[in-house]
């Protein structure tokens, strides 16, 4: 009898080899395929439909897809540089604080603690335009005596979503920043101070520089986190009012899965997912060049 | 230029105080070291002069001007780090000009100040260079640039030498040296390495525990030392200190060795002093170098040797304590072998048994 005998490092490498491809190559290769067939949920023979680049074309000249590209690109923008700002601001509050900043800092993370479902959930509360927090809060104030359609009305509840986004990811900024803070070495700040520098000066010319690396490790990781935002848009707007808050990632879920067109969503998610990759090779291009001018190997 | 005084200076840390009432006057242009062990407050008092440290009590002039509350940016002073403080991000020439950039100076000046002072230092060169490509030395360089570009009444070094290797210092401490000699500016200098003190200092200022122990001429704390401390703290190797008995009008050790007072003394019979003995000034017969005409002699057993080239340190014991001699013109000396000392009796020292204090010739 003669057994098959392979040789030894396939062997060696063949766990790896197997649950790689079950996990991700497979997978990989499947929903690559996929987005060149007209594969529909319902039809699972549609699969072998194949229909060349015609999803591709399809998503580049759909008006809505390129409408959710953009806006996830203002949401990212816009979310990230306010997260950024306060986040810095928060981090450099708390670092001044001289008891009790263990709390703080635990405190500060309370956000992130929470299922962006939840988030989500509490926020279409806080802004629901009849019980909501906020609307009740601005009546009882007697600043204004209507209802207010924040989730309504389409730029109020991209305004809306936006806040609830800032309000869940401010203190990864905040916790990285302060990280920085205190990788800080003294003795050039203290240099600063004897080379006449107001604390202003210290911080625009000292602080900042060697915060950069920091600010950049969470603008990487936030943003393919932005990027791939549908959780926290789908409960409060579903993407509504008529698509006024639709991204890219609810769109491609609603075409994938209400409407089945699986082949279609799969293409659109091939195009999206360079997005993601675009900011993510940019922020650690600023990431390296940051260390680099302070030194910090290549 | 201008001259600093430090008045019933005080460092409270919580309820600890670490600098107590300190008085210091030092005049315009003038090198003075702050001299002391690890944790003697030294470094806290620079800082308290740069503005780094609140002033807990007293006063702190600069200039005849009271700085207690100024931030260190008005007090016109410069100060270069222990560990350099360079600017990471910044080539050599801005880190050179960042102080004239704050504040605000038209950019030929800043070239121009910042060419004299690379030119100074010979760190032309490197200009365009970031600190990490440079060598420990080069940084440090660059820190005195960073310093000198102002032109500050003050400057303020904190070990400045201690992070690099022996050679280096060596030279380094020359070229700060020659620097004092060519700006001719006051320097308040902080070091824990007496010989750092001895060579660079028109005036020592040795502290311990927050006290100032003494103020005085590199020469004037080598032959005067006012009390054990001082003794032991300058001169390499340190002050051998022997206890002792007055007898006789001699000196007797505790294993009954008599050695005769050291000129100009007179103390009452049975008084317990401290003999204090520098290395140099206790030597075998026929490897002495000759000063003085009041001499003793004692006989010890040579337990070690260090030998140094033009002279070699023996170690020996008398009336159970270590005592280090020095022989010139040094000769290979036996483990064990039994030698006649010669002590220098006019270079001895009497202080207080009890005290540390110096007794009064």
């Amino acid at each position: 009898m003669k057994r098959l005998k392979l040789p030894p490092w396939l062997v060696l490498l063949l766990p790896a080899i197997i649950i790689l491809s079950a996990v991700v190559l497979i997978p990989l290769v499947f929903s690559l395929y996929s987005s060149f067939t007209s594969y529909r949920l319902t039809r699972p023979d549609s699969i072998f439909n194949w229909v060349g680049l015609f999803n591709y074309e399809k998503a580049v000249t759909d008006v809505k897809f390129w409408a959710a590209f953009g806006r996830t690109v203002l949401l990212l923008a816009v979310a990230l540089n306010l997260e950024m700002l306060l986040g810095l601001g928060l981090a450099l509050m708390v670092s001044k604080v001289t008891s009790g900043q263990r709390l703080l800092r635990t405190m500060m993370m309370f956000p992130m603690m929470f299922s962006p479902i939840l988030v989500g959930f509490q926020f279409k509360f806080i802004f629901n335009d009849n019980v909501g927090l906020v609307n009740n809060a601005l009546q009882s104030l007697g600043i204004t005596d209507q209802a207010i359609p924040w989730l309504v009305d389409g730029n109020l509840a991209m305004f809306s979503i936006i806040f609830a986004e800032v309000w869940t990811a401010t203190s990864v900024f905040g916790i990285l920043i302060l990280a920085g803070l205190y990788a800080i070495p003294r003795d050039p700040l203290e240099a600063a101070k004897v080379d006449g520098c107001t604390s202003l000066q210290s911080f625009r010319y000292v602080t900042l520089p060697f915060l950069m690396p920091f600010i950049y490790i969470a603008m990487a990781i936030r943003s393919l986190d932005v990027a791939r935002a549908y959780d926290i848009v789908q409960i409060m707007t579903n993407g509504g009012p008529a698509r006024r808050t639709e991204l890219l990632w609810t769109l491609i879920g609603r075409t994938g899965y209400v409407d089945a067109r699986m082949g279609y969503a799969n293409a659109m998610g091939y195009i999206s997912i360079f997005l993601a990759i675009f900011f993510t090779v940019y922020f650690f291009k600023k990431l390296t060049q940051s260390r680099r001018e302070l030194g910090m190997g290549a | 230029m201008a001259n600093v005084t430090l008045r019933n200076v005080v460092k409270k840390y919580g309820v600890l105080e670490v600098v107590h009432s300190i008085n210091l006057e030092i005049a315009d242009s003038e090198f003075v070291v702050l001299v002391g062990p690890s944790g003697c407050g030294k470094s806290t008092t620079l800082r308290m002069v740069a503005g780094l440290e609140a002033i807990s009590g007293g006063e702190v002039q600069i200039g005849g001007r009271v700085v207690n509350d100024l931030p260190p940016r008005e007090r016109n002073i410069s100060m270069v780090f222990q560990n350099y403080a360079l600017y990471p991000h910044m080539t050599v020439r801005e880190n050179l000009g960042f102080s004239l950039k704050v504040a605000k100076q038209a950019q030929p000046v800043i070239d121009d100040a910042v060419d004299k002072a690379a030119e100074i230092l010979s760190l032309t060169p490197l200009l365009d260079r970031k600190p990490g490509a440079l060598s420990g030395g080069q940084r440090q360089r660059v820190a005195m640039g960073r310093a000198i570009v102002r032109h500050p009444e003050v400057f303020l070094f904190d070990e400045p030498l201690s992070n690099l290797d022996a050679k280096l210092r060596t030279q380094m401490r020359v070229e700060i040296k020659k620097l004092h000699q060519k700006l001719k500016s006051t320097i308040i200098y902080v070091t824990h390495d007496q010989v750092e003190a001895m060579t660079l200092a028109d005036r020592i200022v040795i502290m311990r525990d927050g006290h100032i122990e003494q103020v005085g001429t590199p020469l004037e704390v080598f032959e005067n030392p006012l009390n054990t401390f001082v003794a032991t703290f300058i001169g390499s190797p340190p002050m051998n200190l022997l206890d002792a008995v007055v007898k006789d009008g001699k000196l007797a050790f505790s294993d009954g060795t008599l050695i005769a007072m050291p000129p100009g003394y007179s103390q009452a019979e049975g008084q317990a002093v401290t003999f204090g003995v520098r290395a140099d000034n206790i030597m075998p017969v026929g490897h002495a170098l000759p000063h003085g005409e009041h001499m003793a002699e004692v006989e010890m057993e040579v337990n070690l040797t260090e030998p140094l080239g033009t002279e070699t340190l023996l170690f020996s014991v008398l009336a159970g304590k270590e005592v280090q001699a020095k022989m010139f013109n040094p000769r290979p000396v036996q483990t064990g072998e039994r030698m006649t000392f010669q002590i220098m009796l006019d270079k001895c020292h009497l202080f207080d048994a009890e005290t540390g204090a110096a007794l009064k010739r």
